[in-house]
């Protein structure tokens, strides 16, 4: 296996279709890239506070907190970008605006700026995230940076490369100032290898597609793409050989060999038929597992954590891709 | 039992000559596209005349309801199997929004508009524009079905935001804009005089605009400027329509289904979904709860099965299949029990609202006998 990011690496930005896991793979991996002692930042940028209700606290402030262990020593910071504030500091910092930004809030202009030039409100956001990636540690002897790593959870796959490729959308709108360097150089380090756009996905068709479809729009926009994550990996309960076996006569031996334990033929029967469905399905599986290896990027498998996410999941979620990374370095 | 819901009476709601609008919400990915397609099939092959606005719908799905030509219109379905008839049309966001343009604004701007920066873009990424361009659509199709009597059933999917909540706030969210004190000055050099608080509003303004132009540069307020002002012509049309359709979900004959998927997230955007629709008076019909795993032996207990597996294993008599299907029945049982356990959760905080159930396939819905298969199984 290939490695699933190049070892430069230090923005990680999480996207994939709603609801395959894109916050749960983005902590997993803050954790993951934290283990032994690192420092990462975990960034959402959509408002929905999914980074808070994961690790069950309250709603993120827009301050870096502390917000989990990684296994072996290591912490995770969490920040929630607001564009809102993001723009206010980012006036501040660079123009000490004062009256003028003032001004610029009464009148709606931030807001403006931030909804309805959707390319403004996502400078911000990839701006604040470069900020955190480049900002150099005053409080950590021996380390160059103030964070290890930054990882964002990012919009989705159908937005994803609209939200990454500022230069070109905020272009359009702002053709001369700080905005357009701004965006300038955001696009330079989202650009460079030292990002990786990893996509999150399960094995099914629309999901799958939606993944195929997002690698080439990435690449299309020169955008560098890390890995695909296949999540909510179910464990397969018939070994290959097995899968075609579920056999009128194998039934008849299956319902043999339950007979002992009070289940009589006709449960077995919905037993064989609950095993045929599996085996259709872990077939379809196959066949999207070929369709993401088509893609030609390196592909991590993520286990289905049984009766939801919880912290204990979140670790065993970073293990399988601390795992991955592991072997992709030996490799 | 307490926990036991009412059943939702799926074919009587559609064969209700009073229904005339179904309007499918939900978080993404719960299925949606699939309950709104099966529904509208549903009902055709019972003999009601349907149109069904698809958004998003997987490809294979499109493909199989002839969508393969992006053009905004309702086409007719072949392979419906009834008295009634089925169109089908996926909603295409940038074009319906043109679309007002070209249907709203003077004709001597629509280019200046379509071609403006701001409009492109707040066109392709202004939040809700996907929900308000729904609304937007469903308007015309009921204005359509009445003029042409094509269609007196419209299925509606909503866009696969993550909030089921995003689809009613979005008229009001683009109201809020129009009517955000920003656009107002800005529009106030169009309009002659402006009044002596817009002129106070102004000078404030200027010291604004000074910052602005600081950084971004002086033609992007110019752009803004020109978009502002050859929008204005639309704006009161905009808000207005907005609110006839609002009204629309109001009315006697819409009702609403909300789906989700027997998942804490899923469930808990209902139950959000739920409280919002009564507090907007908005009718419910119910709730479709998809993609279940059924039990198939209830008789057979998680632990017994994975003790008997357990022995099997020892068995060098079993070529271990007996000993996989018991693992799989009692992951099964299992997670029959969350998702119980979840459902239950909902039905106790939203008594009265009624359920029907479709069970998860082993493959995908692609397919008018999918559909149909989905829609014999939501009748029960
Ligand atoms: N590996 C997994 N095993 C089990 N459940 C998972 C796994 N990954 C995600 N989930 C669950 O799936 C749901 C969607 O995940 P989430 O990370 O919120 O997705 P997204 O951010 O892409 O919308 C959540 O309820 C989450 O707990
Ligand atoms: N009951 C079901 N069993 C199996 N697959 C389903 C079921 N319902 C939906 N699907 C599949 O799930 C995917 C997402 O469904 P879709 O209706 O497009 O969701 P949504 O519109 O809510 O985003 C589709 O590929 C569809 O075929
Ligand atoms: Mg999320
Ligand atoms: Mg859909």
């Amino acid at each position: 296996m290939s490695r699933p990011w190049p070892p430069e690496c230090r923005l990680h930005i999480v996207t994939g279709k709603g609801g395959t896991g894109k916050t749960t793979a983005a902590a997993a991996l803050a954790l993951a890239l934290a283990e032994g002692g690192g420092r990462v930042l975990l960034v959402e940028v959509e408002g929905r506070q999914g980074i808070a209700q994961l690790f069950d606290t309250a709603p993120l402030p827009y301050e870096e907190r502390s917000i989990a262990i990684a296994p072996g020593g290591g912490e995770v910071f969490a920040l929630a970008i607001d564009p809102e504030q993001a723009l206010l500091e980012y006036l501040d910092m660079f123009y000490k605006l004062g009256r003028a930004g003032k001004a610029l809030k009464r009148f709606g202009a931030i807001d403006f700026a931030t909804t309805v030039a959707p390319g403004m409100r996502d400078v911000l956001l990839t701006g604040k995230a470069c900020e955190a990636v480049r900002r150099t540690a005053a409080d950590r002897p021996g380390a160059a940076f103030a964070y290890d790593a930054v990882v964002m959870d990012a919009p989705p796959t159908g937005r994803i490369t609209r939200f990454l490729n500022v230069n070109t959308e905020v272009a359009g709108l702002a053709r001369v100032g700080p905005v357009k360097n701004q965006a300038e150089a955001v696009m330079r380090v989202l650009t460079s290898p030292q990002t990786a756009v990893h996509l999150t996905t399960v094995l099914e068709d629309m999901p799958v597609q939606e993944t195929l479809d997002g690698v080439e729009e990435l690449r299309a926009a020169g955008l560098p793409v890390g890995a695909i994550l296949v999540n909510m990996v179910r464990t397969a309960h018939l070994t290959i050989g097995k899968r075609a076996a579920v056999s009128t006569a194998a039934e008849k031996r299956v319902a043999a060999l339950l007979r002992p334990y009070g289940i009589d033929t006709d449960e077995t029967h919905a037993l064989a038929v609950l095993g045929r469905e599996h085996a259709e399905r872990l077939t379809l599986e196959e066949v999207e597992r070929r369709a993401l290896d088509g893609a030609g990027q390196p592909v991590v498998e993520l286990p289905q954590i049984g009766g939801g996410i919880d912290l204990g999941g979140l670790y065993e979620l970073a293990a399988a891709l601390s795992a991955a990374a592991a072997i992709g370095e030996a490799a | 039992m307490s926990g036991t819901p009412k059943r939702l009476d799926v074919d009587g709601l559609l064969t209700d000559p009073a229904t005339s609008i179904i309007v499918c919400c939900g978080s993404g990915g719960v299925g949606k596209t699939t309950v709104a397609a099966a529904l509208a099939l549903r009902a055709a092959e019972q003999g009601r005349d349907v149109v069904v606005l698809t958004i998003d719908p997987a490809r294979r799905l499109a493909q199989s309801l002839g969508l393969t030509e992006l053009d905004n219109n309702p086409r007719e379905v072949e392979g419906v199997q009834g008295a009634g008839r089925l169109f089908a049309m996926m909603l295409d966001m940038q074009r319906t929004f043109d679309e007002i343009v070209e249907n709203h604004a003077d004709p001597e701007r629509i280019e200046q508009i379509l071609q403006n920066p701001f409009y492109q873009s707040l066109s392709a990424g202004f939040s809700g524009t996907q929900e308000y361009m729904a609304m937007e659509k469903l308007g015309q199709l009921r204005r359509t079905g009445e003029e042409t009597g094509s269609w007196d059933l419209i299925i509606v999917d909503t866009p696969p935001s993550r909030s089921a909540l995003d689809f009613l706030d979005a008229p009001n969210r683009l109201g809020s804009f129009l009517d955000g004190k920003l656009i107002k000055v800005l529009m106030a050099p169009a309009k002659a005089g402006g009044g002596f608080a817009l002129k106070v509003l102004a000078s404030g303004f200027s010291i604004a605009t000074m910052a602005l132009n600081k950084l971004l540069g002086s033609g992007l307020l110019h752009d803004v400027q020109t978009f502002v002002g050859a929008l204005e012509s639309m704006f009161g049309g905009f808000r207005q329509r907005a609110e006839e359709t609002y009204q629309l979900l109001q009315a006697e004959g819409t009702a609403f289904l909300v789906v989700a998927a027997p998942e804490p997230d899923a469930l808990r955007e209902a139950a959000y979904f739920t409280e919002r629709l009564a507090a907007e008076n908005m009718p419910l019909a119910g709730l479709i709860l998809n993609r279940v795993h059924p039990v198939t032996v209830p008789e057979l207990s998680a632990e017994k099965a994975l003790a008997a597996a357990e022995e099997l294993d020892a068995d060098s008599a079993d070529p271990r299949l007996a000993a996989g299907l018991l693992r799989l029945h009692a992951e099964r049982v299992r997670l029959a029990a969350r998702e119980r356990r979840l459902a239950e959760r909902f039905t106790a905080s939203q008594p009265g609202v009624a359920v029907a159930e479709i069970p998860a396939q082993s493959g995908d819905i692609h397919d008018l006998d999918g559909l149909r298969l989905a829609g014999d199984l939501l009748a029960g």
